[in-house]
């Protein structure tokens, strides 16, 4: 591709089938409004926000329901108008129970949002930047959900020199990434500014993934002259979207075994991300919805919503569509997105997707599946992209060797991209041992 | 040959001698009484003394920092001929024994979606939750008997896990092991029990589980003032005082809070549901 630069991958990684075509054409939709909404206090990581509002209580769409509590927190809003039921505990995506708002929107409200105190780009510090985009209640849409705020001021001595937009959306299924870069691609140079003056970083960088040409060929052609901008096109592979990947393809980089990005420079944003603080700073909303795909093959109307935050799973397949015989349901892609226990859990602010399955493929695919020991194939070895070693870790956690598994091996590294589990051909479920060993490892340390 | 000979004879000399010198030197007097002690307790290591194994409560025995009554492992003979061995006094400690706060098993709480993957409670408890409706409810997987090295606790037909008073040294392991927090550690002596921990309220609390706690409030007005109050929407006894109220759990419509009887296990007042269903009760899709 003419005036695109191409760029080198990280080792290792796999190669998960895409699935994208189905959804990637779809333009964003609007989502209609659920006759209930559940908006929990705690959507990001960090301390959860105080509620401000009180049962019986009218609200605007947009309005500040909760706020802050201390700096790794964010502010919450209401995603329609309405009136607050009540404020109780209601499930949460990791099957826990979370303090949460309950709100009745009015039947006939306005997808309209109250303005508040906007954020002007040209008289703002960057102080001023990183309190509003508190304020808006911005967290990482990509997934982790971790208030952008706190990324945005790196600890005391270090530079920020590159602020890297991540576009790269390799998550099988996913195409919201994809849709907010052809739609929303003015709100996105408009988040750079806001980013790089907030950072202080000198120049950035656009990744995207090469099944996204379409995207980077838009951002590079609509690109404003006077911003430093490039865009980098990176090889498909799972997982290139990681952040330590990211930062490994295009700069070369290595963050360091328990560091952050600020220790080599750079700070890596989400696209979508991006183009919430581009959309939403100059008007001063907060956030109170998201784009999100709904696909996978047991939904009927797959497609790239823009709902509410605090709409129900249940409510979005209801409304999209779901097949009869709908039998696993991720919140997020297949490959590290958390499976539900529960339909009447809320889409929160870290949710990127809803991809459902049938019980058809999930019999075919993983039905059945007996856990065989392992063969020392390597595999896994080859996957794994921070070259740790999955097949003797999924040993050690076995036998519940927690300390050889944190000092000889490294298992605090691992971001659980689920790669060791996929190529696995015992089926022997790595990642759910890393999982359980990083939980183990973290209360015994708790009670020493 | 014979150098080499006399070489080695003359080295395994000097070493057996320094080896009689050390032990000379550097000989410690051992109280023959600890070892005897020793061999006189159970072996089972458990650390429910709260001393590091058997050798641990039998130094502390005979130096007298504590009695035999320490050991819950031994019964009321054993600990008799302990003490008179020793010339000390049994020490009367109360059993204290391991105790379940959920009665949810499989056929009266529902599951909400089927849970796939590692056969541990801890691993279930990680992905979403667990299968399980009630979020604070026992999952049913067996970490608390697999972890029980006295074989006390037994999983019962509908996986719920029920601990063998007699068999309990109250060691704490499955305390630790649950990933939902439910077992704790009782004197035997407190026969009231709450066995349920879902802080929900009302009819949404039963259609998960019928025997959880709805929080309607009875046994804390029918028990004398003080001694169950309702915190969170749960009953909560005050064990420090007078708690052997019986007529406690006999209004309770779902048998939540229960009278823990020797040899007979828990029992749910009069007003409680008699559950009679042996399968599972339908879980409905995701």
């Amino acid at each position: 591709m003419l005036g695109l630069a191409h760029n080198d991958s990280f080792s290792h990684g796999i190669h998960p089938p895409e699935m994208k075509d189905e959804t990637s054409h779809l333009s964003i939709r609007r989502f209609p409004f659920a006759p209930l909404l559940i908006v929990p206090l705690s959507q990001h990581l960090g301390k959860p926000a105080v509620p401000v509002v009180r049962a019986g209580q009218e609200i605007v769409r947009g309005q500040v329901i909760a706020e802050a509590d201390g700096f790794v927190s964010v502010n919450m809003h209401a995603p329609a108008s309405g009136i607050v039921k009540k404020i109780a505990l209601a499930p949460g995506i990791g099957g826990n129970m979370l303090e949460s708002v309950y709100i009745e929107p009015y039947p006939a409200s306005s997808q309209e949002v109250q303005d508040g105190e906007p954020c002007d780009l040209d008289t703002a510090s960057a102080d001023d930047i990183i309190g509003a985009i508190q304020r808006a209640g911005i967290v990482g849409l990509g997934g982790a959900a971790f208030p952008t705020h706190v990324k945005l001021k790196p600890p005391e001595g270090k530079r920020l020199d590159t602020l890297i937009i991540n576009g790269v959306e390799c998550e099988p299924y996913l195409t919201t990434d994809h849709r907010v870069m052809l739609e929303q691609t003015a709100d996105i140079f408009n988040g750079i500014r806001y980013l790089l003056k907030a950072t202080g970083a000198a120049e950035s960088l656009i990744a995207i993934e090469g099944n996204k040409s379409d995207a980077a060929r838009k951002l590079h052609d609509e690109c404003p002259s006077d911003l430093p901008v490039s865009i980098r096109v990176c090889p498909v592979k799972y997982p290139q979207g990681a952040e330590k990947m990211v930062i490994r393809s295009l700069l070369k980089r290595e963050i360091p075994s328990g560091g952050l990005p600020a220790d080599v420079g750079a700070i890596c944003v989400n696209v979508a991300t991006t183009a919430e603080i581009g959309r939403l700073l100059p008007r001063g909303h907060g956030i109170q919805e998201r784009v999100i795909t709904i696909g996978g093959p047991g939904v009927k109307r797959k497609g790239n919503y823009r709902i509410p935050v605090g709409t129900t799973v249940r409510f979005a397949l209801e409304e999209a569509g779901a097949a009869k015989d709908i039998s696993r349901v991720f919140l997020g892609g297949p490959m590290m997105g958390p499976s539900v226990s529960n339909l009447d859990i809320p889409i929160t602010k870290g949710t990127s997707g809803i991809t459902a399955f049938t019980t058809v493929q999930i019999n075919e695919a993983t039905g059945h599946q007996k856990i065989y020991p392992c063969i020392h194939c390597a595999r896994c070895v080859e996957a794994c992209p921070l070259f740790l070693n999955p097949s003797q870790l999924g040993i050690l956690a076995k036998n519940e060797e927690y300390d050889r598994m944190v000092e000889d091996y490294h298992l605090m590294d691992c971001f659980e991209c689920g790669a060791c589990s996929y190529v696995c051909p015992s089926h022997i479920p790595l990642v759910q041992y890393f999982r359980l060993s990083k939980k183990m490892i973290r209360k015994l340390g708790a009670a020493q | 040959m014979s150098i080499a000979v006399l070489t080695l004879a003359a080295l395994s000399f000097l070493f057996a001698s320094l080896l009689v010198l050390a032990h000379r030197k550097l000989h410690v007097d051992e109280d023959p009484r600890i070892d005897a002690a020793h061999q006189m307790l159970p072996g089972t290591n458990c650390g429910a003394c709260g001393f590091p194994g058997c050798l641990g409560l039998a130094e502390a025995m005979v130096s007298g920092s504590a009695l035999p009554g320490k050991c819950t492992v031994m019964n009321e003979d054993e600990r008799e001929d302990v003490a008179q061995f020793l010339g000390v006094d049994a020490g009367a400690e109360e059993k204290v024994v391991a105790r379940l706060a959920c009665a949810g098993g499989t056929n009266v709480a529902r599951n909400r979606a089927r849970y796939e993957g590692l056969e541990s409670c801890r691993a279930a408890t990680l992905v979403a939750g667990g299968g399980k409706a009630c979020f604070w409810g026992c999952l049913g997987l067996g970490d608390c008997e697999v972890v029980c090295d006295l074989d006390a606790i037994y999983m019962d037909d509908h996986n719920l896990p029920v601990v063998i008073e007699d068999a309990c040294t109250a060691c704490g392991d499955c305390v630790d092991a649950c990933p939902k927090d439910l077992f704790s550690l009782h004197p035997v002596s407190h026969h009231l029990w709450v066995a349920c921990k879902n802080l929900e309220k009302g009819d949404a609390v039963l259609a998960d589980c019928e025997v959880a706690c709805d929080a309607c409030g009875k046994c804390a007005v029918d028990a004398p003032a003080g001694v169950i109050s309702m915190v969170d929407n749960l009953p909560v006894i005050d064990y420090s005082r007078n708690h052997n109220v019986r007529k406690a759990i006999e209004r309770c419509p779902t048998g939540a809070i229960v009278w823990f009887e020797k040899d007979k296990g828990p029992v749910a007042g009069r007003a409680a549901p008699k559950v009679i269903r042996q399968r599972s009760r339908q879980s409905s899709p995701t």
